[in-house]
């Protein structure tokens, strides 16, 4: 019995009507509801009637989990409303902060993973998860910078948060290979020491080396297919975890929608013939 | 170190507020000193100014790209989103534009500017019932001079007494070339959203006022004053085949 998620693709409006009519076995959509978070009109008419023929997922870059301060009571309001109207089959967001004094970041920033911020990040998941009424999953981010002062390794900060919380991991395979080769540190080391029971859903996604810098410093840009090294350690993480949904991310440079279908179609077979094995 | 601590430091190196700031502390001479910290960097003035640039389509067709992604990166200095839904971001854009140097030999381009404001705001209202032409016709005559209608969520309307900025910004909306035999002369405009799709309409002077005073909760009968003050020729009844044909009225909730 294939499990009922195998790989989705994110949701772009240019793709609208034809993602609509996509037949494809065990696809699914992942927006950022950031882009739906609206009173009312067509961005949510469109969120309804993709739901009404595929599961959708919901991962959002905005709630600031890392900062030091609650998530922001009006926008945790508008996302449990969109929560109870589309009724996803996942939810998740970032192990970083963006939101900070009123004022938006938009990006991921990273901090020092302390026991003062593991102590602040279980409570703005838990309070999330109590507005939500639901778990959520909390995702690895990209690492850019060497940072002192952690009091814990990223995987075992993510455990404390599950243990914490309930939460659940989203584990971006992408992110993995760009931060351990950023800040020079292994990819396989950080899969090793990762608690993969936690994992709800995986990220795949394409990127590029600085335009200044180089090979020295890689950009998770989502503006390309899927690099190699990035599907072999998948390959890896998957033989472990088993079948998990996962997504093909991609913002930028976006391509024709069939072109995104056939890049999906690669997870879609790793995890079906995952599927086919015996259970050992 | 305090996780709040950190925050403030990164946050004032990211989008350093107007006017003279501290020297960075150590801490966080070295992060900037590290070639990642200008991912960070371009990535949130990127993202503000993406937003912008998306957010005010007929300003960017009339001044250009580099022209807009400039102003934008002004705009943002003062006032950085407060949010993630960036969907909605750049309010006041206009006002700054209005108060902004180079834009000195644009005059009118505030007012194109709040005409993209104002489809923004009608993409994202709130959904509702569009006032009937039916219901209205079986209201008795003295019953309709006491209604307080309200505009419909969706509805914005802009009146510009200086410029043609409904026809200035509805050229750059729409792609059509600039007739310039037309006089220079004052426009309204109507944005609704009847269905699914925001729409316009150029809205006469009257028309401005009837909504203003139906969205400060005045009678019908105050109402229609104050189209006929903003212009004492207006054919009234045609006003309102327009705001009925347009959605601009929100059907009265159910008693």
């Amino acid at each position: 019995m294939p499990h009922l998620l195998t790989a989705g693709l994110g949701l772009k409006p240019q793709h609208y009507d034809e993602a609509l009519h996509c037949t494809a076995s065990g696809l699914w959509w992942e927006v950022h509801p950031e882009n739906y978070l609206a009173d009312g009109g067509p961005r949510l008419a469109w969120l309804e009637a993709i739901r009404a023929r595929h599961p959708v997922s919901l991962h959002g870059v905005s709630l600031s989990l890392a900062a030091d301060a609650p998530p922001d009571a009006e926008h945790l309001r508008r996302l449990a409303q969109l929560v109870r109207r589309i009724e996803p089959a996942l939810v998740s967001e970032h192990l970083a902060w963006s939101a900070w004094r009123g004022r938006y970041h938009p990006d991921l920033l990273p901090f020092p993973r302390t026991h003062e911020a593991l102590a602040r990040i279980a409570a703005n998941i838990a309070a999330t998860q109590d507005a939500l009424g639901r778990t959520i999953a909390i995702e690895n981010p990209t690492h850019y910078l060497h940072i002192e002062g952690h009091d814990w390794s990223e995987t075992d900060f993510l455990a404390g948060l599950v243990r914490r919380t309930g939460c659940s991991l989203l584990l971006d395979v992408n992110n993995v290979v760009l931060s351990a080769h950023n800040l020079g540190t292994s990819a396989h080391d950080y899969l090793d020491a990762f608690p993969v029971q936690a994992i709800t859903e995986i990220h795949l996604a394409g990127h590029h080396a600085d335009p200044r810098l180089g090979e020295a410093l890689l950009i998770d840009s989502h503006d390309a297919p899927v690099a190699e090294p990035v599907w072999a350690l998948y390959e890896h993480l998957i033989a472990r975890t088993g079948p998990r949904p996962t997504l093909i991310e991609r913002d930028d440079a976006i391509p024709p929608l069939p072109e995104l279908l056939a890049e999906r179609e690669r997870a879609h077979r790793m995890l079906a013939n995952l599927e086919a094995l015996p259970c050992t | 170190m305090h996780l709040s601590d950190f925050q403030d430091g990164l946050a004032s190196a990211l989008l350093p507020p107007p006017g003279a700031s501290a020297p960075p502390p150590a801490w966080l001479d070295a992060l900037l000193a590290q070639p990642g910290f200008a991912v960070y960097r371009n990535t949130v003035a990127k993202g503000c100014i993406d937003a912008l640039q998306a957010n005010y389509p007929a300003v960017h067709a009339l001044v250009g790209t580099d022209w807009l992604r400039a102003a934008a990166h002004a705009f943002v200095h003062q006032h950085p989103p407060t949010n993630g839904r960036l969907m909605g971001y750049g309010a006041g854009f206009a006002d700054f534009l209005e108060g902004f140097g180079p834009a000195a030999d644009l005059p009118y381009l505030g007012a194109v500017a709040r005409l993209d404001r104002c489809w923004t705001e009608s993409h994202l209202a709130a959904d509702a019932p569009a006032l009937q032409a039916a219901w209205l016709a079986q209201q008795a005559p003295e019953a309709l001079a006491r209604l307080r209608l309200q505009p419909h969520p969706a509805a914005r309307w802009q009146w510009c007494a200086e410029h043609p900025a409904y026809r200035l910004w509805q050229c750059q909306r729409e792609g059509l070339p600039w007739d310039a035999n037309l006089p220079w002369q004052g426009e309204g405009a109507l944005l609704t959203r009847p269905h699914d799709a925001v729409q316009w309409a150029p809205l006469p002077h009257a028309g401005c006022a009837l909504l203003d005073a139906c969205a400060a909760g005045a009678t019908f009968e105050d109402a229609a004053a104050q189209a006929l003050q903003a212009d004492p020729a207006t054919n009234l009844p045609a006003l309102v085949a327009l705001l009925l044909r347009t959605g601009a009225l929100r059907a009265p909730e159910p008693c």
